[in-house]
């Protein structure tokens, strides 16, 4: 068992498979989202009994709030299995995911704003909730930033690593701050084992949240095989790929 | 294998740090940590008197008075315990109505009247089509005009 999962962190091995792997994962991206948005459109009710239908911007605001939170974490544990184990792997992985965090932490803002502004009256208060997941994002600005400015890889994969473990100890802080504070954002309708929304906007969520996944997993598979063609671009296995490549 | 487990305990032990010192920063702020105060907490004189801050409640059932000129509004907050007087004159959020949690911004003009300065709506967690609303409130309407028969006291639905 263990000789496997080491074969594959080889990025000369995984490469390849990532390169399978990605059609799939995007295409089950498209048709998520494709019956993600129908559901939403069509099948959840046209109206909240207190919002009206801007209750609907949920759909894409509550995904891409959970996203960001989410892969924040993979990202801390791919970064803390770089530092460990010394793999050349985790480290692409921590670099490759971060750009998709900063876009669905910039996007929950940008939706929970829009969302603000009609039900609440304002695009933006500096409540808990909503400052916490803006110090998110720039956790991951400053994650993208901080390994763009090292050129040496190894050093800049230590750096981005302490920064991701550290910037760890928010994400608990943004899923509890409704709860041990009073804030002006509402607490989770979504918890472990009750929710207290209509059937049909569960379904909406849940789809949207799994073609987000998909999306997340395939654009950070190809964007790990750029990483690996780039730092391994000197090696025989990469030179025997360009050579097949320009025989086609 | 030795250096693996000192890098693992090394970095366990500093997330579980930094962990703890956020805890223990956040417990410190605790008080500024709170985004509104209740009306509860204002007559408790928890509120700062000479600045501004906000004040979040349930605007009471048949408090909100809208005034002649169209822009003034009164209206009394309440946690259930204290009502706290309100008056605001501007542009109110589509969610505010009688009933609605609420989140004021302003300052205390006298010990009974907060004057807002801008009034924010607060939505509670749960959503759900106006059919099933409505239907729910029906069935405690019924459930209510049921119990006020058996125990022949009267019971107010809201």
């Amino acid at each position: 068992m263990k000789i496997n999962i080491f074969k594959y962190a080889a990025p000369a091995t995984f490469y390849p498979l990532a390169g399978k792997m990605i059609p799939w994962f995007m295409w089950a991206a498209a048709l998520l989202g494709i019956a993600g948005l129908y559901y939403s459109f069509f099948e959840a009710p046209l109206a909240d009994y207190q919002q009206g239908q801007s209750y609907k911007i949920m759909f894409i605001h509550v995904p891409t709030a959970w996203m960001s939170m989410f892969i924040y974490v993979v990202m801390a544990m791919w970064a803390a299995s770089g530092l460990i184990w010394n793999t050349r792997l985790s480290a692409m992985m921590a670099k490759s995911l971060a750009p998709t965090g900063a876009l669905f932490a910039f996007l929950a803002l940008v939706t929970g704003a829009v969302w603000g502004k009609p039900t609440w009256g304002t695009w933006w208060v500096w409540d808990a909730r909503l400052t916490s997941e803006l110090i998110l994002f720039f956790l991951y600005i400053g994650f993208i930033a901080l390994g763009a400015a090292i050129e040496d890889p190894r050093r800049a994969a230590k750096a981005t690593g302490l920064l991701a473990l550290v910037g760890i100890v928010n994400v608990p802080i943004i899923y509890f701050s409704v709860i041990w504070w009073s804030t002006l954002h509402q607490p989770p309708s979504l918890k472990l084992n009750e929710s207290t929304m209509g059937v049909e906007m569960l379904i909406s969520i849940l789809l949207m949240t799994l073609c987000f996944w998909s999306y997340t997993i395939g654009v950070a598979l190809s964007r790990v095989r750029t990483e690996i063609l780039q730092r391994e671009s000197k090696t025989d296995w990469v030179a025997a790929l360009v050579q097949e490549g320009e025989k086609k | 294998m030795k250096r693996r487990y000192k890098k693992i305990a090394f970095i366990v032990g500093g997330v579980a740090g930094i962990g703890i010192a956020a805890a223990l920063v956040l417990n410190a702020f605790q008080s500024n940590m709170v985004f509104f105060f209740s009306p509860t907490q204002v007559m408790a004189n928890e509120a700062p008197v000479d600045r501004p801050f906000r004040l979040g409640g349930l605007v009471k059932e048949g408090s909100i008075e809208r005034q002649d000129d169209g822009l003034t509004v009164n209206f009394i907050v309440t946690d259930h315990a204290v009502d706290m007087p309100v008056v605001f004159v501007g542009i109110l959020p589509d969610l505010f109505r009688e009933g609605q949690g609420v989140v004021t911004q302003g300052r205390l003009e006298s010990s009974n009247l907060f004057r807002a300065e801008e009034v924010l709506a607060k939505h509670d967690e749960t959503y759900m089509p106006p059919e099933v609303a409505e239907a729910l409130e029906k069935g405690q309407q019924a459930k209510a005009e049921n119990d006020s028969k058996s125990t022949t006291t009267t019971l107010i639905a809201n």
